[in-house]
């Protein structure tokens, strides 16, 4: 599809001023080579003789009276985005080709709309009820379609007649570089058919090899592929209203349809959903989607339609249907195999199943992110060695967790731990590398009666963790200073300046609280007097 | 009303609100603590901890899981309860005898959410225990909040351990309810989980207050022995009386140091 009145027409729909018939006619102004030429224009100007990349002056000189907008490319592709979007409704394959048009692979979606020739025609006209002059042709190949929709809008090449179709066309349909199409011109070839003719081994010879791809691909004899602006759905059920509907009623009972054709189809081919998104096309062009994720493979349609139910009811702004939906689909964004086995007698499977679907309901509910498991990582730094995870990844599912270090032992870890560590004001440790006597920690004081430790961990020196180094430049320079004029270096020095190590403590104040205070470095390492945090609460 | 009207309106009154009989009392471990609570805590109810100080929330796991068993351990608290009081560390839940890769984290936006999520996760049958942990006083924790996780629970069989920091107590349904504060570790180093309980609600027996020692092993409580080591005397403080240990000694070992 070819929208040739792009950046008009988008000027037109931001500003219904220009839509006035007796205003100059408008010209878009683009820049090259330092000066202005005519990069898009509207089809009053161009019946006055007007053209596409004439210098602007010549256009002036034609007609002085002229409504002349800079070129915004930016708004234009924008634009264009947005009617990939609202063209999701044709095919769920739709790419948008800068600057000005659009491929939609109709494969398998045609005979839903009547034949081809049928949503050509509903494709055209619903875009032209948009106010959008509109240019489209149907092919075997992208690059055919493109060039037809250019040069014979209208035309429907069947498999393999692309070339006939096109040999009538004029060589500048090929989509080459002006200088070929001037080159071909002059060598008295006009059109493609002429082109055709001509032994490919001259053309390479004459045009390199790149023209003969592009006229090969342009004959349907190779494809060029086409990126779809959405990952494509494995699967997916939808309804069409003629009149859009409006009440959430009818919409949930549509999506209850939809989950029920969806999960039959899966039951075919013996599939599970793992992922689901669920597009809601409104009349007016706004498109809005729905994600969802399940934590195990379903195709329970009353379990899916639960969980959307869910999601919905706790969107943070809720779904608007203005003036009503006319296309609802379901997509299978994946899918999985569901290995089909007697229902088993083994109570574990179903609570683990239940379990699952109370995470999928809850991640529906609160969002995937605040929905955690925790996962284990092979890390000795303490605030990395549990990571939380969405319930909804299985992936690190298997992990095992390490058993606890020491039998009989008091607990080595807190129970819950800062995120970023609190620093405590600690006047003086016992000894120059022991705990503290007393530290103040939110404005309390706390007396150490028992501690342990130190238990000493160093950051991982084998990654490269340049915020610590930061943290530590200064430090290190002291350090360097304070070496020269002193001590001579010990070898351990360099690396533990740069990568700080932490002397754990677990202590126990005088009334028995529980906390994991660290010393941040060495004592007197660096000249500095240590500082101290609480990293972690004990039970 | 005659006394049969009255036994009448009381087992309609205990059918309502769920004293799941047929459920056995899990026990705690320690004797006189069972005894108050008529065997153990009542798995499918209501209990409440609250804070004293900073050890409630290792009370409330450990109770959470010694209820949950084998079955999934659900934590839910609000997002903010973690910047005042600390993430929840899977680590230290395995250090408490926990399982790590049977919890669940539920971090919600508003207090109401989390109580909306505790009642989702009550009605499931499989789920072992749940910690909600909602500090302050928030409007949509209240008698009706509370009535209502009570008897979702006694539907299913999931416990609920409502964790309070920095909160008054509110008239409520629960089944216990418990003041915790921290209690020194026993002998002179530093030792288990030990906690001051103070069991001032109890709908089955009389309340009291214990010393607790949590033992990660068998994911029982135990009373430690009285008193076996002097008070903390501030006036004899000295630097001496800190000695730092190493952390990797085995239990063993510490005691021959003891010697």
């Amino acid at each position: 599809m070819w929208l040739p009145r792009l950046s008009t027409e988008r000027l037109k729909r931001d500003d219904a001023s220009l839509c006035d018939g007796k205003r100059p006619p408008l010209v878009i102004a683009g820049r090259a080579n330092n000066a202005l030429y005519v990069a898009a224009l509207e089809a009053r100007a161009q019946r006055l003789g007007l053209y596409k990349n004439q210098p602007l002056a010549n256009a002036r000189a034609i007609t002085p009276d002229l409504t002349i907008i800079p070129a915004d490319e930016k708004k234009d592709l924008e634009l264009l985005e947005r009617i990939v979007v609202w063209c999701d409704r044709f095919s769920p394959f739709v790419a948008a080709v800068p600057p000005d048009g659009l491929i939609l692979d109709i494969t398998g979606a045609a005979h839903l709309f009547g034949g081809e020739a049928a949503m050509l025609d509903h494709v055209t006209q619903k875009i032209g009820q948009q106010n959008f002059a509109v240019a489209a042709a149907i092919a075997g190949t992208s690059s055919a379609a493109r060039a037809l929709a250019k040069f014979a809008p209208g035309h429907i090449a069947a498999p393999g007649a692309e070339a006939a179709a096109l040999a009538r066309l004029p060589v500048a349909a090929l989509a080459v570089d002006d200088k070929i199409i001037a080159a071909l011109n002059r060598a008295g070839l006009k059109t493609i058919g002429q082109v055709q003719t001509r032994d490919r081994d001259e053309l390479t010879a004459r045009f390199g090899k790149a023209f003969v791809t592009t006229l090969e691909m342009l004959l349907g004899q190779h494809d060029q592929p086409i990126s779809p602006r959405r990952p494509l759905p494995d699967l997916m059920a939808e309804q069409r209203f003629a009149e859009p509907i409006v009440t959430q009623d009818a919409i949930v009972a549509c999506l209850l349809s939809l989950a029920g054709s969806l999960s039959g189809i899966l039951e075919q081919r013996g599939l599970g959903l793992r992922r689901l998104t669920a597009s809601f096309f409104r009349a007016d062009g706004q498109v809005r989607r729905i994600a969802l994720r399940l934590g195990g493979a379903s195709r329970d349609a009353d379990r899916v339609m639960r969980l959307l139910r869910e999601r919905l009811d706790s969107l943070s702004d809720p779904l608007d249907p203005g003036f009503g939906f006319d296309v609802i689909r379901l997509e299978a964004m994946l899918t999985e195999r569901i290995e089909i086995s007697a229902t088993s007698f083994d109570s574990d499977e179903h609570a683990k199943h239940e379990i699952q679907y109370l995470a999928d309901r809850l991640s529906a509910r609160h969002g995937e992110a605040r929905v955690l498991r925790f996962v284990a990582q092979d890390t000795h730094i303490p605030e990395a060695q549990s990571v939380a995870v969405p319930a909804e990844d299985r992936e690190f599912a298997d992990r095992v967790w390490p058993s606890r270090h020491l039998k009989n032992d008091p607990p080595l870890r807190p129970l819950r731990l800062f995120e970023k560590p609190e620093e405590i004001n600690v006047p003086f440790a016992t000894a120059p590398d022991g705990p503290p006597s007393f530290f103040r920690w939110r404005r309390a004081q706390f007396d150490v009666a028992r501690a342990e430790g130190p238990e000493r961990i160093a950051m991982e020196w084998w990654r490269n963790i340049s915020a610590s180094e930061k943290r530590t430049e200064a430090a290190s320079k002291a350090q360097t200073k304070s070496e020269n004029e002193t001590a001579p270096p010990r070898p351990g020095d360099k690396s533990e300046a740069q990568y700080p190590t932490r002397d754990y403590f677990r202590v126990e104040t005088r009334q028995g609280q529980r906390f994991w205070l660290y010393r941040d470095g060495l004592y007197l390492q660096n000249g500095l007097a240590p500082r101290w945090y609480l990293h972690g609460i004990f039970a | 009303m005659n006394k049969y009207e009255k036994v009448e309106e009381l087992r309609h009154f205990l059918a309502r609100y769920g004293l799941p009989r047929e459920r056995p009392a899990l026990t705690l471990g320690a004797t006189d603590v069972d005894r108050a609570l008529g065997g153990g805590l009542i798995p499918g109810a209501l209990h409440e901890v609250y804070a004293q100080d900073w050890a409630a929330a290792g009370f409330a796991a450990c109770l959470a899981i010694r209820l949950a068993g084998d079955k999934p351990l659900f934590w839910v608290r609000p997002d903010y309860e973690a910047l005042e009081y600390g993430a929840l560390h899977a680590q230290g839940l395995a250090e408490l005898g926990g399982r790590p890769d049977n919890l669940f984290l539920i971090k919600t936006a508003t207090a109401a959410d989390a109580l909306a999520a505790a009642s989702d996760i009550l009605a499931c049958p499989h789920a072992g225990a749940l910690v909600l942990e909602i500090s302050g006083q928030p409007k949509a924790l209240d008698l009706v909040a509370g009535r209502r996780l009570n008897f979702i629970a006694a539907e299913t069989g999931a416990s609920c351990i409502l964790l309070r920091e920095g909160a008054e107590a509110f008239p409520s349904a629960a089944q216990t309810r418990w003041h915790v504060s921290s209690a020194s570790s026993e002998g002179d180093d530093w030792g288990l989980p030990t906690f001051t309980a103070d069991l001032s609600r109890n709908r089955l027996g009389p309340t009291g207050c214990w010393r607790l020692t949590w033992n990660p092993e068998d994911g029982l409580f135990r009373e430690p022995a009285r008193e076996q080591h002097a008070p903390y005397d501030s006036s004899q403080k000295n630097f001496g009386r800190v000695a730092a240990a190493s952390f990797d000694r085995t239990a063993e070992e510490r005691r021959r140091i003891a010697l």
